[in-house]
């Protein structure tokens, strides 16, 4: 086990760096920070000495071994905590980084705890009796959930929660937009979780739908292998049998799953909290793509890609620890 | 249901259907009958493609179905009578917008414009994401580890994100712009989403490749002494077309919706020419929302749900039907 878990390690450093590289010029070829440099500060960019001078201190030189160079300088300042500062206003980029992150992290962690369990309980449920009208229903519904396109649910509740319940009850019945009533001050979690309603249904919607699809399939899965016909036979009470032989196994591919998806939370909510105004990554992304904001958008695609390789190793560690068969290739 | 009587053919429960489709009484039915047998007993999706065929003969007859012209007013807005914005009427069944155009006949317009990205984009990146995928999954070696590993990271990066970074990147490329046209213009969207697209595609065919040649009929081609190419060709892609129809499908919902993600926030084909597409219709309705227009927010966005429902109920029956002992892929 432990030499599984030092080469998967070993692994994911160099994935690591080839993965940011492929980002960096990515980037630097999609938003083009020179350009946007130019277009914030057009007084700058009349003075070509000016001009030059930037790109020497960010490395913005052209070419492919220019971005190789570029890269280093850029990882140098990066790593040493010497971050670029935002093209647009010249801020540093970190702390409204962390802002948004952490408000992200809280709104999908939320959406986790929602989901996971929703989504799981309706794939054993529908999975305990294939075939039957719960199975159907539990299918059909995750299918309809995977239909319903983020950005379609998102404006519909707000449709009927902000706008028509006002015009029917004479008040919204949920804030539809941001973190906090306009001007509000510190920190307030009930208000907050009022606020955080509406953005958790919409990320929700899919992932119930992809949860409980992956739990009846897996569940189905072991409920038919030998090893829990053996089980029965040997005369379990059918009660056992499911709870410690069939859901602990049918949890392992459940738990890779999960890992991936959490993974993938810190950049995934865009489009719910571009929808519902809620200040976290995905806010934060799209305004950096509409400056051209390079300085930005670099640490917040190091966050986003670290943290699902991150996840990725966890997920595999996970596999490899609840099923032994794994290790041994 | 066919599905469910493969995985539990130990213990069936006595009110369900013997489905004859299966099982060695009718051996007399080729794999392709059996097919269609199981897909047209999956009562969704036959329902679905019912529907998606009604919706897609309802489209392309516009001149027929459509009221007005794409950016036709249902009639000149006077003082005191205004036709921007009003609720369904017998002139505008689904409302007009903020223009004054009927809502019903943009729909039939939009949905035109969508389903051929969708189509376009489908058929492009089923092309490459096959070619890859079954060279990847045939030869194994380098080009597998690449292809696993760079899907690996596309697919959890969210699509948005990459969508938005290439596009920006294939904007600056002077080259590409050449050939692609102009960011807004329809061909550019289908380039870009069929090079984002097309590495779900080559994933699956990968797997389901990979899984066939470890089969008899393939080491007995190979031990006859048929060439790679020869094997790839006329063995291993003709027996994946069934899963190449299932990526097929939901490609063309996938495009669909990323086409509509993008136009929501503004990345989208360019309105101004006289066309309109769903994403379009929908990034329309939100501006909608505060006034209170429910019938610019509803109409689109349920019609596309209709859509992608039916798209998606068809991929799941073809998927059961093409083989329904399936299991679902985990990882």
């Amino acid at each position: 086990m432990l030499r599984f878990i030092v080469r998967r390690l070993l692994w994911a450093i160099p994935t690591l760096f080839i993965v940011t590289f492929v980002v960096y010029c990515a980037l630097r070829l999609a938003t083009n920070p020179l350009a946007s440099y130019a277009r914030a500060n057009p007084r700058v960019a009349k003075d070509p000495e000016k001009m030059a001078q930037y790109v020497e201190t960010n490395g913005l030189w052209p070419g492919f071994s220019g971005y190789v160079r570029g890269y280093f300088v850029w990882l140098k300042g990066f790593v040493t905590g010497n971050w670029q500062v935002s093209i647009k206003g010249s801020r540093p980029v970190w702390p409204n980084l962390k802002i948004a992150l952490v408000n992200t992290i809280r709104l999908g962690l939320l959406a986790v705890m929602v989901s996971i369990p929703i989504g799981l309980s309706l794939g054993i449920f529908a999975a305990l009796k294939p075939g039957r009208l719960r199975d159907t229903a539990v299918n059909t519904g995750a299918i309809i959930g995977f239909s319903v396109q983020p950005f379609i649910s998102a404006i519909i509740l707000q449709l009927f929660f902000g706008v028509q319940w006002a015009k029917w009850f004479g008040e919204p019945l949920l804030p539809t937009s941001g973190l906090y009533p306009p001007g509000h001050q510190g920190f307030d979690p009930v208000l907050m979780l009022k606020y955080m309603i509406l953005p958790v249904i919409v990320v929700s919607i899919q992932s119930i739908a992809s949860y409980s699809r992956y739990m009846r399939a897996s569940l189905l899965d072991v409920l038919n292998s030998d090893y829990l016909r053996t089980a029965r036979s040997k005369g379990i009470s059918e009660r056992r049998v499911l709870v410690k032989h069939a859901l602990r196994n049918a949890m392992i591919p459940i738990v890779t799953l999960a890992a991936l998806d959490i993974g993938a939370i810190v950049g995934g909510l865009i489009i719910s909290e571009a929808v519902f105004d809620y200040p976290g990554m995905g806010v934060f992304f799209l305004n950096a793509q509409s400056n051209g904001d390079f300085p930005e958008l670099m640490p917040w695609m190091v966050i986003i890609t670290s943290s699902v390789i991150l996840f990725n190793l966890l997920a595999d560690l996970a596999y490899a620890w609840l099923d032994p068969r794994i290790r041994l290739d | 249901m066919t599905e469910f009587q493969e995985l539990n053919h130990v213990d069936p429960p006595a009110d369900l259907h013997h489905d004859d489709s299966i099982g060695v009484l009718q051996t007399s039915l080729s794999p392709k009958r059996m097919a269609a047998k199981r897909f047209v007993n999956h009562r969704a999706a036959f329902v679905s493609a019912i529907v998606l065929t009604m919706i897609i003969i309802f489209v392309v007859l516009s001149p027929i179905t459509a009221r007005y012209g794409i950016n036709e007013s249902i009639f000149k807005a006077e003082a005191g009578h205004p036709n921007q914005n009003l609720a369904p009427f017998n002139l505008a069944w689904f409302g007009t917008d903020s223009n004054g155009r009927d809502l019903y006949s943009r729909i039939i317009y939009g949905a035109q414009v969508s389903l051929m990205i969708g189509l376009f984009t489908a058929i492009g990146s089923v092309l490459l994401g096959t070619l890859v995928g079954g060279l990847a999954g045939y030869k194994g070696g380098w080009l597998d580890d690449i292809l696993m590993r760079v899907t690996d990271i596309y697919l959890a990066l969210p699509l948005l994100v990459v969508l938005v970074i290439v596009r920006g990147m294939l904007k600056n490329v002077d080259w590409v712009t050449a050939i692609m046209g102009d960011t807004s213009s329809v061909r550019f969207l289908v380039i870009l989403l069929t090079v984002v697209g097309w590495m779900g595609v080559a994933r699956l065919i990968r797997g389901q490749v990979k899984q066939l040649k470890e089969r008899e009929f393939i080491e007995a081609a190979r031990a006859l002494g048929a060439s790679s190419s020869r094997i790839m060709f006329r063995h291993l892609l003709p027996n994946s077309v069934g899963q190449i129809m299932v990526a097929l499908t939901f490609a063309v919902v996938g495009a669909i919706s990323a086409e509509a993600t993008l136009s929501f926030f503004g990345f989208g084909p360019d309105a101004g020419s006289g066309m309109t597409s769903l994403g379009l219709l929908i990034r329309d309705s939100k501006k909608a929302v505060p006034p209170g227009y429910w019938w610019l927010v509803v109409f689109p966005g349920v019609f596309f749900i209709i859509l992608s429902l039916c798209i998606n109920f068809i991929g799941d029956g073809l998927r059961d039907a093409v083989d329904p002992k399936m299991q679902q892929e985990v990882k």
